[in-house]
C-alpha cells in the first residue's frame, strides 16, 4: 500500500469521525435507551422503573385508533400535497418567466420564516367559527363545522408541508430536456400525451423524493392534529405526546414509539422497492 | 471610522456595493461594519441596553436579566408582568400549561430552567416528596403575610411543618354555558353530559386534564371528584368515551373556541368563566350542583431554579395586593390574601363568579394528592383521548 493510499485513509476517518460520533451519541444511543424503556414497567409515580415484561407491547391495543388515524391521514395528506404542490411546481418548473422565478420560489419558501406553530395557530381562526364558516353563512350556507375535523387536519397539513413537496418535483422538472417535448410534439403526440409519457415519468424521481420526505414527517406529526383537530383528530404522535407528558407512562410511550419505528421501516423499505424497481436502463437516484 | 459616514445614513444602494466588495475580500470587516454604520449601531447597542432595561432594583445586577415563568393560560394582566420588567431589568419568559400533570412530567424529566412556576393545591405534598421544589425562605418574600391568607386556602403550602410556596389565588372549577345557544340551563354535571349527547351535540369542550375532565364525569356518575376506585374509574371512562363523537374539542385552552361561537359549553375555572361573561353576556358560569373543584394556585420555585434571586424577587413582587387586586381584576380569579380583597372594586368583590356564595360551594371538593399520581387516572384520560 502506498504512503498516499495511507494518508488518505486516516483523512476519510477523520473526516468521518464528525458524522459517526454524532449518530452513535444521537441516533443509536437514544434507540437503544427507547427499547430497553419499552419492556419496562411505569414507576409508581411516573416514569420508568426497570423490568423485564411484554406488558407495554400487549397493552398497544388501546391505541389502534391513534394508529389508524396517522396510517389513514398520513397518506391521504401525501397523496393531497403531491396534488396540490405538482401543478405549482410544473409552472414554476416549465411555464415561468426565468425574471420571476427566483422571487416566486422565494414567494414559495416565505411562510417557512415564521414558526410553524404560530401559522397553525392562525388556521384555528380561519377554520373556526368566525371565520370561513361565517362567510360561508353570508352565501347561505349554516352550520358548517370545519375546525376539529380530518378535513381542517388536511388543509393544515398540505399548508405546513407543500413547500417540501414542491421542491423536488420542481429541481426534477427543472433538469428535464426540453427538446424532448418538442420531439414529442413534433411526432403527434397531445400534449396531454406528453405529459404521460414524458413529463411524468422523468419527474417521477422529484415526486418519490416529495412523498417520502412529507409521508415521513407526517407520521411523526402531533402540531396539527392538536391545533387543527382539537383533540379529536389524534395522531400517534399526540399519544405520544400525552405518554410523556401528561400520564408519564415512559415504558408504554417507548412501546409505541418502538412500533413506529418499526411500522415506518416497513412502509419505506416497500415503498423505496415500489418506485426503485422500474429502473430505466441508467441509475435512477431519488434526486 | 471616518467622520463623514456617521453624518447621514447609507443608501441601500452604497451598502450592497460595499457589501459586495466584502464578499469578494476588498474590504476588510471592519471596514464594512465602519462605512455602512452597522458597527455603529452595534456598539450603541451594546452599551445603551443594559442601561436601558435595568433599573434601580436591580443596580448590581444581582437579580440577573432573566426569569422563566410556568404557569396557565389567561391568568395574568401582561401589564403586571411588564411593570416588574421595567422596575428590575429581569425579562420574564412565560410558558403556559393546560394541567399539573404537564408541569409534573416536566420537573420529573428534569432541566426544565423554570424559576417559578404556579401548582394547584393537590401537587404540593407530592412535589415536595419527589424532592422537586424548594422550601422557601419567607424573609425573601417580606410582601407575604401569612396572617392575611385563609387557611383554608394557604394550607396545601406547608408540608412536614415547612412552607413550600405562598398562594396565588383561589377558585373553582365548573361550567360555563352559552345561553344563546343552550336555554335548558344545566346545573349539574349529570346535565352538562346529557346536553352533551343531546341537543348541544357537537359543541362541548373537556379539559385535557385529568383531575377536572375525569372529575367531572365522576360527579356526573355520582362519584367523588377525586375517585382513584377503578370501578367508579371504569364507568367514567366509558361515560367520557361514549360523548366523545359528541365534542367540539379536548383542550384546556378554551377560550378561543368558546368566543368564537364553536363551542356551546365548556368545563371551566371561575376567573375563565369572569373573562368570558365581561366580554360576552350570554356566558353564563354555573358552579355544579353534583361536585366539582375548589382549589388554590401558588407560587413555587423548582429545586434546580436557575436565577434564584430574580424568582424571590418576582414572587414578592406578586405578593404585593396592589397587585394582587389589580391581576384578580384582569384575570378574575379571587385572591386569598384578605389585603387585595379589601383593595378590590366592591362590585368584585360582591361577584358571585369570584366569590360565591358558601352553600354553593358544599359539594366541592379540593383535589386529592393520589389524583396527581394515580396510574389508572392517568391512563384513563389517556385512552379517552386516543379512543
Amino acid at each position: 500500500m502506498s504512503k498516499d493510499n495511507k494518508a488518505n485513509r486516516w483523512l476519510t476517518a477523520a473526516l468521518l469521525t464528525p458524522t459517526s460520533l454524532w449518530f452513535l451519541v444521537m441516533l443509536i444511543f437514544p434507540l437503544i435507551v427507547i427499547l430497553v424503556f419499552s419492556f419496562g414497567e411505569r414507576a409508581a409515580v411516573g416514569g420508568y422503573a426497570g423490568g423485564f415484561t411484554l406488558e407495554q407491547y400487549a397493552n398497544l391495543p388501546s391505541r389502534l385508533k391513534a394508529f389508524q388515524n396517522t396510517m389513514l391521514i398520513a397518506p391521504a395528506g401525501t397523496l393531497l400535497s403531491l396534488i396540490v404542490a405538482y401543478p405549482l411546481a410544473y409552472f414554476l418548473a416549465l411555464r415561468v418567466d426565468r425574471k420571476y422565478k427566483l422571487i416566486l420560489l422565494v414567494l414559495v419558501i416565505v411562510p417557512f420564516w415564521t414558526s410553524l406553530l404560530v401559522r397553525t395557530y392562525a388556521w384555528i381562526f380561519i377554520l373556526g367559527g368566525r371565520g370561513i364558516p361565517t362567510l360561508l353563512e353570508f352565501i347561505g350556507i349554516e352550520g358548517v363545522r370545519l375546525i376539529n375535523t380530518p378535513g381542517a387536519v388536511l388543509v393544515g397539513i398540505v399548508y405546513g408541508y407543500l413547500p417540501l413537496m414542491v421542491f423536488p418535483i420542481f429541481v426534477s422538472l427543472e433538469k428535464l430536456d426540453k427538446t424532448l417535448l418538442e420531439a414529442s410534439s413534433d411526432l403527434g403526440g397531445s400534449p396531454f400525451k406528453t405529459f404521460m409519457q414524458i413529463t411524468l415519468p422523468l419527474s417521477k424521481p422529484g415526486i418519490a423524493t416529495g412523498c417520502m420526505l412529507v409521508f415521513i414527517l407526517l407520521m411523526g406529526e402531533f402540531l396539527i392534529p392538536a391545533f387543527l383537530g382539537g383533540g379529536k383528530v389524534f395522531f400517534i404522535g399526540n399519544a405520544l405526546v400525552d405518554l410523556f407528558l401528561q400520564s408519564r407512562n415512559w415504558p408504554f410511550g417507548a412501546a409505541v414509539s418502538v412500533t413506529l419505528v418499526v411500522i415506518m421501516l416497513i412502509t419505506v423499505s416497500f415503498y423505496m422497492r415500489m418506485t426503485l424497481r422500474n429502473k430505466t436502463g441508467r441509475d435512477e437516484s431519488l434526486m | 471610522m471616518s467622520k463623514g459616514n456617521d453624518d447621514k445614513p447609507i443608501t441601500a444602494k452604497k451598502f450592497m456595493k460595499e457589501f459586495h466588495r466584502y464578499q469578494k475580500g476588498s474590504i476588510t470587516r471592519r471596514h464594512f461594519l465602519g462605512v455602512t454604520g452597522l458597527g455603529t449601531a452595534m456598539a450603541v447597542m451594546g452599551t445603551a441596553a443594559p442601561s436601558l432595561w435595568s433599573g434601580q432594583a436591580n443596580a448590581a445586577g444581582e437579580l440577573g436579566d432573566r426569569l422563566v415563568f410556568s404557569t396557565w393560560p389567561n391568568y395574568h394582566d401582561q401589564a403586571n408582568l411588564d411593570e416588574f420588567t421595567a422596575k428590575t431589568g429581569v425579562n420574564i419568559q412565560v410558558n403556559a400549561f393546560g394541567s399539573n400533570e404537564e408541569m409534573l412530567a416536566k420537573l420529573q424529566a428534569g432541566g426544565t430552567g423554570w424559576d417559578v412556576f404556579v401548582p394547584t393545591n393537590y401537587t404540593i405534598s407530592n412535589y415536595v416528596e419527589l424532592d422537586l421544589i424548594q422550601e422557601l425562605d419567607l424573609s425573601r418574600i417580606p410582601y407575604y403575610d401569612a396572617a392575611a391568607n385563609n387557611p383554608k386556602f394557604a394550607g396545601p403550602a406547608t408540608v412536614n411543618g415547612k412552607v413550600y410556596c405562598v398562594p396565588k389565588n383561589w377558585g373553582t372549577t365548573g361550567f360555563i354555558v352559552n345561553t344563546k345557544k343552550i336555554k335548558s340551563q344545566p346545573k349539574s354535571w349529570k346535565d352538562f353530559f346529557d346536553v352533551t349527547m343531546g341537543k348541544g351535540s357537537g359543541h362541548t369542550i373537556l379539559h385535557d386534564y385529568q383531575l377536572t375532565t375525569i372529575g367531572a364525569a365522576l360527579c356526573a356518575l355520582g362519584y367523588s371528584f377525586n375517585s382513584i376506585d377503578a370501578k367508579e374509574l371504569a364507568e367514567a371512562e366509558a361515560l367520557l368515551i361514549k360523548s366523545k363523537p359528541h365534542l367540539f374539542a379536548i383542550t384546556s385552552d378554551y377560550q378561543p373556541g368558546m368566543r368564537s361561537g364553536d363551542g356551546w359549553m365548556s368545563i371551566c375555572w371561575n376567573g375563565d368563566g369572569t373573562q368570558l361573561n365581561n366580554d360576552l353576556p350570554e356566558m353564563h358560569y354555573v358552579i355544579a350542583t353534583d361536585g366539582g373543584e375548589i382549589w388554590t394556585d401558588f407560587y413555587a420555585i423548582p429545586k434546580d431554579a436557575p436565577h434564584l434571586n430574580a424568582a424571590y424577587a418576582f414572587i414578592n413582587f406578586m405578593q404585593d395586593p396592589n397587585i394582587q387586586a389589580r391581576e384578580a381584576a384582569v384575570h378574575g380569579y379571587a385572591p386569598t390574601d384578605s389585603r387585595a380583597i379589601a383593595l378590590q372594586p366592591p362590585s368584585l368583590a360582591s361577584d358571585p363568579i369570584l366569590h360565591p356564595a358558601e352553600n354553593l360551594m358544599n359539594g366541592l371538593e379540593f383535589g386529592a394528592a393520589q389524583t396527581l399520581t394515580d396510574p389508572i387516572r392517568a391512563e384513563v384520560m389517556a385512552r379517552f383521548k386516543s379512543a
